[in-house]
This record gives structure tokens, C-alpha cells and sequence, in this order.
């Protein structure tokens, strides 16, 4: 540790030098790596939030690729897509790893904004972030919606056809929104090609530029940890916060094990199974788009299932819609509905454990049900956990802030 | 368009909102499992002989290139050109069918699929069941009908090989007066040039070769997949060290 702490505080000349006369270079990687402290005591919750980034690169590096040989036009895109998969030189490596991306991208945000539920990472200080790290997760759904429609498959168009629809639910403004979403009276060459533009240019910019904030934001106020104890209060003569690890090599070390182990896990979908079983490339979607025949049964991609049950359990479609659109938006509100003194799960009372537990089934059982077709039963379950999945957020700031807490400790656990 | 716009809307809120009917009507019997092969190449290589004589005067596999096929079938270029290449020059070019769609559209109300994809779309199981499905049906223009896609366009092609077979369906009148049949079994009425055993034979290395040409890529893909997890877990081993060691002083 010694050895580290004098290579970054030697006095600097030549080529070093003169960049940072001309650019904060070793400024900012002090601010953001090496002189950046956060807790020793990080699990494996905190891996999520670099596991992101590396499937953002992924997705960006594959994309350009993609972009190289793909055709944005309905004559022309699924056979595109084709001809990636079987006459580009590892274009099937390329679009294996971009469509497994899609859904990991998922996984590993859904398990990232777990965490910040788990250990209150959203309280305060921290309600910028959190706030920032929802808009993105909005954008990421617009994001994946709009690539979902660009290899014009069945389950392509048609799923783009039951959303899209949903916006005429609007009173008034429904019908113009929707023309303007699809530039055409009905899905068709036009609405691939401003889909094809929000994919690989707006939402991907927008995504990169609030990716951005979000981490100033976080290196403003520094990372929450498993204790939820603010690591900044308990500083050393040096200034450096007594159970803090600098990122960089602590942290960039650890998490390098972790993306190894997360990259096994994902090569292992790309090679051995990239179609998961019809749940991350569905079956109906190698046929190409007809406009004449729906596929048997329209089903969203998984990511977006918990949402999409919510929705069909409301018989009426205007009030579908809101309260689709109010289960996305909820979580947004978190900072403000959890009333607990404590961030911690490990300091929280039953109530909040109860309800955590409860959510999660919830969440997982709203997203099986949306894969599933609207028989009644399944119907009348996803009203039940729809009534749990809203009860979670909404009764929050009676059960957090009533619920029995413990003690908080000074000073974080870690036992090395 | 505006009516187009319609139709689009209320058959996609149709399908979702109430698929469960559709299904259920669409929802023949349970398929049995084609048990293919896919590292079997002279599975493979008797599909593609199969596919070439019976199902590419109708259908194309305008995806799959013939050197695709001669690379992973171990054919040679002479071998491809004699055997598999009918209505084609060079091994570069795609499997076109024979029949001009537009006729075929004519003929018979739909053109024949495309086959590239149809093993990955619908499954090897409902092609492999789809392939024995035919039986006698009277009042059908092709004098046949399928099991598994009621009222389907296609005439039973392969009926030299198999013969015709006759479905058994049971009728159950229920309760409330509705009626409802199930599937019993199939009973051979005419004998073809294979008897069952064979032409399960030459059914599941058909379906073995669309399962190839739905993806030509797939045991490249799972052999490389073995080298690249192995070399992930060497790596892992070093950072793992890499990490240990970095942390050792932190208490």
C-alpha cells in the first residue's frame, strides 16, 4: 500500500507534466481512481454498477458492428440480420453478443437497483443518484424497445404494435401520439427507420451523457456500503476516510474478478444457449415481420413482463396504462417514501424485511405471468401481486418509519 | 391505411388480450420429440440428399449458401454440384426453389415457407411431427390434412415414402352439449416404398439438416465455447491472485 501511495505522489516532469499543464489529467484520475475511497467492506451487491458498465461497452462496441452490415429498411432488415448470422465473418459472435447484452443489461441493472434497496444507497445524501440512475433506467427500456424492433421479426412488429398502441389509450392527444411514434398510420418502413435512428444515436447519447452524471454525482458524495454508515465521517489524520479503500487498485482489482466471473456466466448464454430457451431471442421472432398474421402469442422480451402483467391485469385499457406507467415511475419516489432512520437492511426492522421479500416475489411472479397468455387465472394473479407490487411503495412511509431498528455502528464490519 | 391501421391494432390486442381461445383451438396434440442428432454428419448429409429431392422444388432456403453446406457437411464441390445442386451454377449462390413463388402463391392460395429458419422458429419437434402429420382428409383440395397445422396448403409430399395413414379422432360429447374430439391414433391405409421405421429414419435426418441450415454456425459456436470459458477460468485464476494480493494489508 506504501509502495502505491509514492508512485502516485511523485513529483512529475517530461511528458506527464505537460499534459497536465494542459488538461487535469492526473487530477481527475486522483478525484476519480486512485485518490477516490470507498468502503473496504464491499459484497458482491456492489459489482453490479461496474458490470453495467462493461455490458454498456459491450453493447456500444458490438452495436458499431452490427450498424456496419445491418439495413434499416423492412425490405431489407431480417434478411440483414440473416446474412450477419451466416455471411459476415463472426457477425453471428457479434450479434450473439449484442442480443445476450440486451438482456444481461437487465439483469445486471435489476440486481444494481436491488442493491440500492437492499443497503438504502438511494437516501439521503444520495437521492440525486438514485433519481439519475431511474432516468437512465427509462431510457434503457426505450433503448432496448426500439432495438427490439430492428430485426423486423414477427415478435418484432407485433410487439412493437401492442405498445405502441398502448398510447392511444391517452384521451385527446392518444392517436397523434401514436402517428408521431410511428411516423405511419400503421408499423412500417418508416417507423423502423426512426427507431434504427433512436437506437444507434439519441437514446444511446442520452444514455452515456446521464451515465456520466450519474457517476459525478456519486464521487460528489461518495458510495454507500453494506452498513449504510457514511465512511467520510470517520476520516484519518491524512484526510482519507479510516475504512475507505481507494478505487483504484483496491477496488478495480476486486471488481476485475467479478467481471471475469460475469463474463463466464455470459459467454455461456452466447455459446452454449443464445437463444435462452426462446426468453431472450423468442422463437416466433425468426419469421420475418408479417403484417397479415400475428404470431400465436405476443409475449414482451422478459425484461419488460413485470411491467407488461401489471398492464393486462387492469381490464380498462386508459387505467392500464397509467398504472403500467406509475409501476415504472414508482421506484423514482423511493428517497422520499422510505421514512426508515436507518439505510441498512442489516439495521432494518421486520416490517421492511417482510416487505422487501414479499416485493421480490412479487416482482419475479409479475414478471412469469407476463410471458404467460391472459387466461383468467393468470389474470386475476397478476391483479393480486399487482395490489403487492403497489402496497410495497405506496404503505412505505407508514411500515419504514415505524418499524424497530437497531443500532448503527460507528464504524463499518469487515473482517478481512 | 386508416383501415389497415385498424385491422393491425385489433389483431394484436386480439392475440394478446385473448390468446387463450386461440390457443387453445391452435393447440393440437402433444408433440413428440424428433431426438436429432446435430454432430451426426451423415445424418446431416442424408437430410440435405432429402431436402434437395423433396423439398426444394417448393421450398427455398434463400439464407443458406451451397459451400456452407459443403464446408460443414464434408462435401466436396463435385460432390455438391452432382448431388444437392439442381437449379444452381455456382456453390456460392442460395437454395432457390424450383417453383416460381408467384405461381406457387397461385396454385396453392399460399406460397410455400421459406425454409431457412422454420427448424428455429417453430421448433424441430413441430417440424418433425409436421412431417408425419399427414393423413387422409376427403374433403380437403389436396385430399390430405395435418395433425399438427389443420388446414395447411401443402400437399402431402412425401406420401411415395410413407403411404397414406388415416387419423382416428374420438368424439366426446360434453355436459353442456358442445362437442369435442381428441386424437387416437393414426392407422396406416396404403403402404409406401419405407415402412415406419424407415421413414421415421428419413423424417428426423430431414429435420436434423433444417436444424442445420437454422443455424450452419452452431457447433463452431459450442466448440469455441468450450476454449473461451477455459481460458476465462485461467484468467480468473490470475486476477484472483492479483486481487489477494493487492488486498493483503487491508485490515
Amino acid at each position: 500500500m506504501a509502495r502505491i501511495e509514492a508512485e502516485v505522489g511523485k513529483p512529475k516532469g517530461g511528458f506527464m507534466k505537460w499534459i497536465d499543464d494542459r488538461f487535469p489529467f492526473t487530477e481527475t484520475m486522483k478525484y476519480h481512481a486512485t485518490e477516490y475511497y470507498a468502503s473496504k467492506n464491499f459484497n458482491i451487491w456492489y459489482v453490479f454498477g461496474v458490470l453495467a458498465f462493461v455490458v454498456l461497452f459491450i453493447q456500444l462496441f458490438t452495436g458499431i458492428f452490427l450498424t456496419m452490415n445491418y439495413k434499416p429498411s423492412a425490405a431489407e432488415a431480417f434478411a440483414s440480420v440473416e446474412y450477419i448470422m451466416r455471411d459476415v465473418e463472426w457477425g453471428w459472435l457479434i450479434r450473439y453478443m449484442h442480443s445476450t447484452g440486451a438482456s444481461f443489461f437487465f439483469i445486471v441493472v435489476y440486481l444494481h437497483m436491488f442493491r440500492a434497496m437492499l443497503y438504502g444507497s438511494y437516501k439521503k445524501p444520495r437521492e440525486l443518484i438514485w433519481i439519475i440512475g431511474m432516468l437512465i433506467f427509462l431510457v434503457l427500456m426505450a433503448e432496448a424497445f426500439a432495438g427490439y424492433l430492428l430485426p423486423w421479426g414477427q415478435m418484432s412488429y407485433w410487439g412493437a404494435q401492442v405498445i405502441i398502441s398502448l398510447f392511444g389509450a391517452i384521451p385527446w392527444v392518444g392517436d397523434a401520439l401514436v402517428e408521431i411514434i410511428r411516423g405511419d398510420y400503421s408499423i412500417s418502413d418508416i417507423t423502423l427507420n426512426r427507431f434504427f435512428a433512436l437506437h444507434v444515436i439519441a437514446l444511446p447519447l442520452a444514455l452515456i451523457g446521464l451515465i456520466f452524471v450519474h457517476i459525478v454525482a456519486l464521487h460528489e458524495v461518495g458510495s454507500n456500503n453494506p452498513d449504510g454508515i457514511e465512511i467520510k465521517e470517520n476520516k484519518g489524520a491524512d484526510g482519507v476516510p479510516l475504512d475507505g479503500v481507494a478505487f483504484h487498485p483496491y477496488h478495480t482489482s476486486k471488481d476485475l474478478v467479478a467481471i471475469i466471473v460475469f463474463l463466464m456466466i455470459f459467454c455461456s448464454v452466447v455459446f452454449f444457449a443464445p437463444d435462452m430457451g426462446g426468453y431472450f431471442l423468442e422463437h416466433a421472432n425468426f419469421e420475418p415481420a408479417n403484417l397479415t398474421a400475428t404470431p400465436e402469442h405476443i409475449a414482451p422480451v422478459w425484461y419488460f413482463t413485470p411491467f407488461y402483467a401489471i398492464l393486462r391485469a387492469v381490464p380498462d385499457k386508459l387505467w392500464g396504462f397509467i398504472l403500467f406507467g406509475l409501476s415504472v415511475i414508482l421506484p423514482l419516489f423511493l428517497p422520499w417514501l422510505d421514512r426508515s432512520r436507518v439505510k441498512s437492511i442489516r439495521y432494518r426492522g421486520p416490517l421492511y424485511k417482510t416487505a422487501l421479500t414479499i416485493f421480490v416475489i412479487t416482482f419475479f411472479t409479475l414478471g412469469w405471468l407476463g410471458t404467460q397468455p391472459a387466461e383468467p387465472i393468470y389474470v386475476h394473479a397478476a391483479q393480486f401481486f399487482a395490489v403487492l407490487y403497489f402496497a410495497f411503495f405506496l404503505l412505505m412511509p407508514y411500515y419504514s418509519s415505524i418499524d424497530k431498528t437497531k443500532p448503527v455502528p460507528e464504524r463499518v464490519v469487515y473482517h478481512g | 391505411m386508416d383501415k389497415l391501421k385498424r385491422i393491425g391494432s385489433i389483431l394484436a390486442i386480439s392475440a394478446c388480450f385473448m390468446s387463450s381461445p386461440l390457443l387453445a383451438a391452435g393447440g393440437g396434440p402433444a408433440l413428440a420429440s424428433a431426438d436429432i442428432d446435430p454432430d451426426n454428419v451423415n445424418s446431416l448429409q442424408r437430410g440435405a440428399a432429402n431436402f434437395m429431392n423433396y423439398c426444394s422444388g417448393c421450398h427455398s432456403a434463400q439464407y443458406v449458401r451451397y459451400k456452407t453446406i459443403g464446408k460443414d457437411l464434408d462435401l466436396s464441390e463435385e460432390m455438391l454440384v452432382d448431388n444437392l445442386m439442381f437449379n444452381a451454377e455456382k456453390t456460392f449462390e442460395t437454395i432457390q426453389a424450383s417453383m416460381p413463388s408467384k405461381d406457387a402463391a397461385r396454385w396453392y392460395g399460399k406460397a410455400p415457407p421459406d425454409l431457412s429458419l422454420m427448424a428455429r422458429a417453430k421448433g424441430v419437434d413441430y417440424v418433425y411431427n409436421f412431417l408425419k402429420g399427414f393423413y387422409v382428409a376427403a374433403d380437403s383440395p389436396t385430399g390430405v390434412d395435418n395433425l399438427v397445422l389443420q388446414g395447411t396448403s401443402m400437399p402431402h409430399v412425401l406420401w411415395e415414402l410413407q403411404g397414406y395413414q388415416a387419423a382416428d379422432f374420438s368424439r366426446h360429447e360434453n355436459a353442456d352439449g358442445s362437442v369435442t374430439t381428441a386424437f387416437e391414433g393414426f392407422e396406416q391405409i396404403t403402404p409406401g416404398k419405407l415402412d415406419s421405421e424407415d421413414y421415421d429414419e428419413f423424417v428426423r435426418d430431414t429435420v436434423n439438416f433444417l436444424a442445420y441450415m437454422a443455424e450452419p454456425v452452431r457447433g463452431f459456436r459450442v466448440d469455441l465455447g468450450k476454449w473461451v470459458i477455459m481460458y476465462l477460468i485461467f484468467f480468473l485464476i490470475i486476477a484472483r491472485m492479483l486481487k489477494k494480493q493487492i488486498w493483503k494489508d487491508v485490515k
